[in-house]
């Protein structure tokens, strides 16, 4: 990689850079909840991906569409549905599942429209987490977590655990996972071990069908 | 030709006209053909040597061609002068503007006010019934005729939109980009239900004689005015009506316990109403409400609104507005949807305003946004120089 795609890489959110490195130039790719369009402009510009997003929020879509990214306002419950099998070679959802109403569906969908769908989310089964709870009694709020209880979008927070399990529940093959720790780096864990699910502050799954 | 002129960036009122035909007749969806028909356009901007940066602007129902030029009848600044222009969003620095009168119109398109060269007289309702689809045939008629083999964009608002999405489906190889705005797929049974109001109104007043208005040297001014200003009501919103009007009441103190307009905005519709009349032929509204009436593009492919869309290459941008209930976001929705089934290059924004249907011809910032950067990533995409 050149030194300025380098400096576009560490521009992105920690997550994201982890998601584009797992993306093959040329791809399609779908980014689910791409806020301003920062994925998808880098992989656009760097990976020469042909990508479109989906963003609940106008400021977003706005954002998106004035850089000249084909975003539409939707929602990971209702719209992935309007998509046929196999739209895209990547689905993305990054820190998204666990805002929406039924993320179980959301990830049936996301490897029935993309070859390989690559998710990531903050992981409740993080160590602050559990310290926060069990120390104060009180719903634990992070840096990843920091809205309090009554006015946070993330309905259904799960651990590195509970969302492995879904996966084996759904029948989903894990091709790639990379357990982020609190600064950002891979810790190198898998996901199954017990250290994952304690030292990770956020994950990172790409699943395909089996 | 004056299109390829470079200094040609002025808005002649006089605009062109071109009579054409004779390379064959136009196919009509109603199975009648025109032997030969007219168009009247006005252009902004130059055609670049690629003939690659055309914009095809389509009006709504009561526009015409006169999109970025005072109006030749009522003087006033072009229904989308904010939008067109050196620096603004339609940016005529950088794009080649065309903007047709609709086929059945009555700015200088044929229509029924025209004589039939068959009869002598004019058409009246012996005009055959348009559709979207043949006036965008005429359309493109018309873009041979200008030697463009493909637009770099087609957008309109409302009966604009319509043509917009009919041309992607029709000419999908002609148009590179198209940008339906608060617009859809089918007329509403609502929608529908408001024409016919209007259309009923025309055809109870007197003065319209079965059309035949022309030969009695009267025009049905009553009808066409109620039309008017029936439809007007469902191009504003109850929000925008309450903050121009309230309940506020016109160069008065008190009511009069009468039916004078007593209100203001009985005098704004009476005022609509009434300028309408003085520019706009009340056969033309039959005809072209019909025509939206009938648009309807996932029955002409067997009940598939995706059918519609094919594979298809365009790159869209649908826009809505949240006030808009006349084309509210459902029915742009409807059209994502079915884009989105086809895996289409599309983006979506649904624009928060109160402002209603009308919003398209308004100064919405985030709606010229939207739009400038939909067209900035088009260009760059289709090559064209920036400004």
């Amino acid at each position: 990689m050149s030194p300025a795609s380098d400096l576009a890489r560490a521009a992105l959110r920690v997550d994201l850079q982890f998601v584009a490195d797992l993306i093959e130039p040329g791809a399609r790719v779908l980014d689910i909840g791409c806020d301003d369009g920062a994925l998808l402009h880098y992989l656009s510009n760097e990976q020469n991906v042909d990508g479109r997003g989906i963003e609940i929020s106008q400021a977003g879509v706005n954002a998106c569409v004035a850089r000249g990214l084909s975003v539409i306002q939707g929602n990971a419950d209702t719209d992935l549905m309007d998509y046929p099998n196999d739209a895209f070679d990547y689905v993305v959802l990054s820190r998204t599942l666990q805002a929406t109403h039924n993320p179980r569906d959301v990830l049936s969908q996301l490897v029935r429209i993309g070859r390989r769908a690559i998710v990531t989310f903050p992981n409740f089964g993080y160590w602050r987490v559990r310290w926060n709870l069990m120390a104060n009694g009180r719903m634990p709020t992070t840096r990843l977590l920091a809205e309090p209880w009554y006015s946070t979008e993330n309905i259904h927070l799960c651990t590195i655990r509970d969302f492995a399990q879904l996966c084996e529940d759904l029948d989903l093959r894990t091709e790639r996972q990379v357990i982020l720790n609190h600064t950002g780096h891979n810790t190198r864990f898998r996901s199954t071990s017990r250290y994952a699910n304690f030292f990770g502050e956020q994950a990172l799954f790409m699943l395909t069908r089996r | 030709m004056a299109i390829a002129d470079p200094m040609d960036n002025s808005s002649s009122n006089a605009g062109q006209f071109v009579e054409l035909g004779g390379e064959g007749a136009l196919r009509l969806d109603s199975g009648t053909e025109l032997a030969s028909f007219g168009v009247a356009y006005q252009t902004y901007g130059a055609l670049n040597a690629e003939k690659s940066n055309a914009i095809l602007v389509c009006h709504a129902l009561t526009g015409d061609q006169h999109a970025a030029n005072a109006h030749p009848l009522t003087g006033k600044p072009g229904w989308w002068d904010i939008m067109i222009g050196p620096g603004r969003p339609l940016d005529t620095n950088r794009y080649f503007i065309i903007s047709t009168n609709v086929l059945g119109g009555c700015m200088g398109s044929t229509g029924p006010k025209d004589i039939n060269p068959e009869t002598g007289e004019p058409w009246a309702l012996s005009f055959p019934v348009i559709t979207i689809g043949d006036m965008v045939r005429a359309q493109a008629r018309l873009l041979d005729h200008l030697g463009i083999d493909q637009l770099f964009c087609v957008m309109g608002g409302s009966m604009g939109g319509m043509q917009a999405l009919q041309w992607a489906s029709a000419y999908p190889e002609r148009v590179f980009a198209a940008v339906p705005i608060a617009s859809g797929s089918r007329h509403s049974a609502q929608n529908i239900a408001f024409h016919e109001v209007g259309r009923q109104a025309i055809m109870a007043d007197r003065d319209w004689h079965g059309g035949e208005y022309h030969a009695h040297a009267t025009t049905p001014r009553a009808g066409l005015a109620v039309a008017r200003m029936a439809a007007h009501i469902t191009y504003l919103s109850e929000a925008a009506l309450h903050r121009k009007f309230g309940r506020r009441l016109q160069d008065r103190e008190h009511i009069t316990f009468g039916f004078d307009a007593d209100f203001q905005v009985e005098s704004y519709l009476r005022h609509q109403g009434s300028t309408f009349v003085d520019r706009f032929d009340a056969n033309s509204y039959l005809y072209i409400t019909r025509a939206m009436d009938y648009f309807d593009m996932a029955v002409e492919h067997g009940g598939s609104l995706p059918a519609a869309f094919h594979k298809t290459p365009v790159r869209f941008c649908v826009i809505s507005f949240t006030s808009d209930w006349l084309f509210p976001t459902s029915d742009s929705r409807e059209v994502v949807k079915a884009l989105n089934a086809e895996a289409a290059n599309v983006s979506f924004v649904e624009v928060e305003t109160d402002k209603g249907h009308d919003a398209f011809l308004l100064d919405e910032p985030e709606f010229h946004k939207t739009l400038v950067g939909f067209l900035n990533g088009a260009a760059d995409k289709r090559g064209l120089k920036k400004p």
